[in-house]
């Protein structure tokens, strides 16, 4: 298929003079001018990621990433800017239209923004770099070898010629492509801007109330929505009554709309449209509701806590299965047998989740705080019978996104309202609406059982995981033990007979992805265990660690998620170094160390508490990373510091509980993230490393709330299996 | 429906409203000024502080018509460039993140540096306790406010 300016200037997406260069960012790597036909491939459009190189020397990068304060607008900046040879501040990132021809891959998640993009960028940004040096050593008939370029200008050192990539750009459009595979990258060493701290370019909006979220989206004649939903997962409304909710100052209407299977698990309700949240909102308490509260209206934490504690007990799908577990556990020397417990989470985003849709017949447009606008997109298009590419969505700022900004849940609703409504209408979703229908952390139980041999090695790990699991959720009828048992298959520890098997069990609370999903709680079972050995074993924790941290001389990566010993040993050491690992503490106070490596990078955490009877205190953490080739140091400190909150939070105080097959926690009153009076000091220590660069949204939050249990632990003998914590007095 | 003046930024303003209407929904949704955010609508989270005659307040637990003369103040007065100290020093810390809650922790820490120019570490915390941040900038929060108290005090955690 051929990539035509035509259809870019049609997009809106790339306008005026200059030079284009699409690239794709997943998958196997392309670059292909406009015009030029890509390579035969299944997917039609290849590219989906655009470099325009301006008359005025400017590079826009259009891409379809979100920005949800991880900084990725800056960060993918440094990389082309590096390459291509110009000053950050030449290149500004763009977010993408949704135009499926030109941007097929739009999600944002898994911590993959700079990990899959880090190589393509630069490839790209060295092809400018290359077909400028190429277009000025012909406008000045010298060989290309005696030409540099530095700050967007190409200079001819014998010759004192230079001129400018904006002077360039005409002559650099008309040459072909080099080969991207032999276009030369810059050194490691020689990077100018990769690597530096470099300010982020959203900030500044973000500190004079200008920056627009989804929510401050304000479109002439919008009128604004909100829906009662049944408060039980899968019940509906029998009948409604809405004359007192009509009634109300600014109330426009009142209507049903139904929920929706497939993909979109909506809950339907009873709609207000008003002319302000407010009287929306007003209208929404006036309404008389009957509801029938479904199947699931006698469901309770309790009582699915008691079932994942039953089948933790029950042979279940074997995952890994190393050596023999249960000839080691039927005579071992000294024996552990412990469960741990971790309950459903809310992601509980700072800006509740809200979107904005204008259906106009046979179009529509789309305003949303989103990491999926493609998955917007199509839900958009479905709900009002329309081709996709009928539906554009513009994606917002978001208040977080932590996995919630995912789902396509909230656009399917307003797109159903919208519909009815005829103008542009925003949905917004009340922190309570948030809180209670959102798709949540899976509760899960985890079955410990070890050895210890008598010359102080440990000699068995078995982990029996049982989890309501995402998949039991998604798609019940697939296996959900593999995608439940990340990190805590690729347990790292050298330990002669490990197994893991997983067990469902059912729920009808909606599940999905938490900010580092599985390894939030497998990160938690897995450190604090290994703790628990060192402990029966007699030995410091942190050596012990060491000790079982064994990279064997051709150690290959098997797949992607396998963790280098080396690496992880090394963040180890690095902590244990900086925070003074072994230094004798007063009474009352521990420490307590946890590693782990998720999305590609590696985590060492250690926690410093004070405990006094049944509270406690975190009174530092110290943190070690190696994510690889580092692009914003400032990114990644940010980030660090960030997830440990959002980990702690968790460990310290969040919990997600069912009574009658509904949320108990309805505000920030009763589900309260960490608040400045109770977040410790973070010190962030970072690797050079050379490494292809690992995800850094997610992996500093496992280890944290291992850490913290693990200081207690040393500071005051318990051990704190279940989150959140609660310490016996 | 009720005639209600209002003094916000220096500016006057009447609007047509509900007397019950709290002042967060009047801000944002009739007269557009979207820094200030909503979160929990229950006082809980910070993200919709303003400033009435210079005290930190939650707007959307201040009804319209409890303000009367009282002069408002939302993110979008506090300066009209990035200039005031508090800005300054959150683009200097690199403070925010998804950057949600930061107008309400910025007009928080305005708000206690009128009243406690050389705060402590122990007086931010409680000055700030009721601002909620989910990206958990909080250590940065702590630091900004120091930088624009002009104190050269360190707040712990940095790192290399």
């Amino acid at each position: 298929m051929t990539m035509n300016r035509r259809s870019f200037v049609v997009g809106g997406a790339v306008a005026g003079a200059g030079l284009v260069i699409g690239l794709q960012l997943s998958g196997p790597f392309l670059l292909g001018q406009e015009n030029e036909r890509a390579p035969k491939r299944p997917d039609p459009n290849p590219f989906d990621a655009w470099i325009h190189v301006k008359p005025s020397g400017q590079i826009s990068l259009i891409v379809a990433k979100s920005e949800m304060g991880q900084g990725i607008k800056t960060g993918l900046a440094m990389i082309l800017a590096e390459e291509a040879a110009v000053d950050f501040n030449s290149v500004s990132v763009e977010q993408a239209e949704t135009r499926p021809d030109i941007y097929p891959h739009m999600g944002t998640g898994g911590s993959g923004s700079t990990q899959e993009n880090f190589m393509p960028l630069r490839r790209a940004g060295a092809t400018v770099r290359e077909l400028m040096i190429t277009a000025a050593a012909a406008k000045w008939d010298v060989p290309k070898a005696e030409c540099a370029a530095k700050k967007g200008t190409v200079v001819h050192a014998k010759s004192s010629h230079t001129a400018t990539y904006g002077e360039l750009v005409e002559a650099a459009a008309k040459l072909p492509l080099p080969d991207p595979a032999k276009v030369p990258l810059k050194d490691e060493e020689d990077f100018e801007i990769i690597g530096h701290p470099t300010p982020r370019v959203d900030v500044p909006a973000k500190v004079n109330g200008s920056a627009k979220f989804g929510i401050d989206v304000r479109v002439p004649e919008m009128l604004f929505a909100v829906v009662a939903r049944c408060p039980t997962f899968g019940g509906r409304a029998i009948r409604f009554d809405a004359a007192k909710a009509k009634a109300v100052l600014g109330v426009r209407d009142v209507f049903e709309i139904l929920t929706l299977g497939a993909d979109k698990f909506t809950a339907g309700g009873i709609v207000v449209v008003a002319d302000s949240t407010w009287s929306a909102m007003k209208g929404r308490e006036a309404l008389d509701i009957t509801w029938d509260h479904g199947t699931s209206a006698s469901e309770s934490s309790d009582a699915v806590r008691e079932a994942l504690r039953a089948v933790a007990h029950k042979p279940g799908t074997r995952v890994r299965n190393d050596g023999n577990v249960d000839a080691v556990l039927s005579n071992g020397a000294k024996k552990i047998d412990v469960m741990y417990e971790l309950p459903y989470l809310a992601h509980a985003t700072m800006e509740p989740m809200n979107i904005t849709v204008h259906a106009r017949g046979s179009e529509a447009e789309v305003w949303a705080p989103t990491q999926s606008p493609d998955w917007v997109q199509r839900t958009v298009a479905n709900v009002l019978g329309l081709k996709d590419e009928k539906v554009i969505v513009h994606t917002t700022y978001m208040g977080g996104g932590f996995g919630r900004r995912y789902m396509a849940d909230y656009p399917a609703e307003a797109a159903q309202i919208a519909k009815v409504v005829g103008k542009p209408v925003q949905l917004v979703w009340s922190r309570e609406d948030d809180m209670t229908h959102d798709f949540y952390r899976p509760m899960s139980c985890h079955r410990m059982q070890g050895a210890i041999g008598k010359d102080g090695h440990p000699t068995a790990w078995f982990h029996t995981l049982a989890s309501t699991s995402i998949k039991g959720y998604w798609e019940p009828k697939v296996a959900a033990a593999e995608d439940e048992s990340g990190g805590a298959k690729q347990m790292p520890y050298v330990i002669p007979n490990v197994r893991l098997e997983y067990n469902p069990a059912p729920s009808a609370v909606p599940r999905a992805w938490w900010r580092s999903v599985e390894n939030s709680s497998n990160g938690f079972v897995v450190e604090s265990f290994i703790d628990e050995l060192a402990v029966a074993a007699g030995q410091d924790p942190f050596e012990f660690r060491k000790s079982l941290l064994v990279k064997p001389p051709n150690w290959r990566a098997k797949d992607e998620d396998d963790v280098d010993p080396a690496r992880l040993r090394a963040v180890l050491e690095l902590a244990a170094g900086k925070a003074g690992w072994g230094k004798p503490l007063e009474k009352g106070r521990g420490r307590g160390i946890a590693s782990y490596c998720s999305f590609g990078s590696y985590f060492a955490e250690v926690a410093e508490v004070t405990v006094t009877g049944s509270d406690f205190k975190i009174d530092r953490i110290v943190a070690a990373v190696d994510c690889g080739q580092i692009v914003n140091p400032e990114s990644v400190r940010s980030q660090t510091e960030g997830a440990i909150i959002y980990g702690l939070s968790a460990a310290l105080k969040n919990e997600i509980t069912i009574k009658n097959g509904a949320v108990e926690q309805t505000n920030f009153n009763a589900y309260d993230p960490l608040r400045i009076s109770e977040a410790p000091p973070i010190e962030v220590y970072l690797t050079k490393s050379k490494e292809d660069p690992g995800g850094m949204g997610e992996p500093a939050l496992p280890p944290a709330a291992p850490a913290v249990a693990n200081a207690i632990f040393a500071a005051c003998g318990q051990r704190l299996r279940k989150l959140p914590f609660q310490l016996k007095s | 429906m009720s005639s209600i003046q209002l003094v916000i930024n220096n500016s006057p303003h009447e609007v047509e409203i509900a007397p019950d209407t709290p002042l967060l929904w009047v801000l944002r949704d009739k007269l557009n000024l979207t820094g200030t955010k909503y979160g929990c609508g229950m006082g809980l989270c910070g993200a919709c502080t303003v400033h009435l005659d210079g005290e930190a307040v939650r707007s959307c637990q201040t009804a319209v018509s409890s303000i009367g003369a009282k002069k408002i103040t939302t993110i979008e007065g506090l300066s009209p460039d990035n200039s005031h100290p508090v800005q300054q020093a959150w683009i200097a810390e690199q403070v925010p993140q998804c950057g949600y809650c930061q107008c309400g922790q910025i007009m928080s820490a305005a708000a206690l540096l009128a009243k406690t120019p050389h705060p402590t570490d122990d007086e931010i915390d409680t000055a700030m306790a009721g601002n909620l941040c989910r990206c958990g900038m909080y250590q940065r929060i702590r630091r900004a406010i120091h930088r624009a108290s002009g104190s050269t005090a360190q707040a712990k955690g940095q790192g290399a």
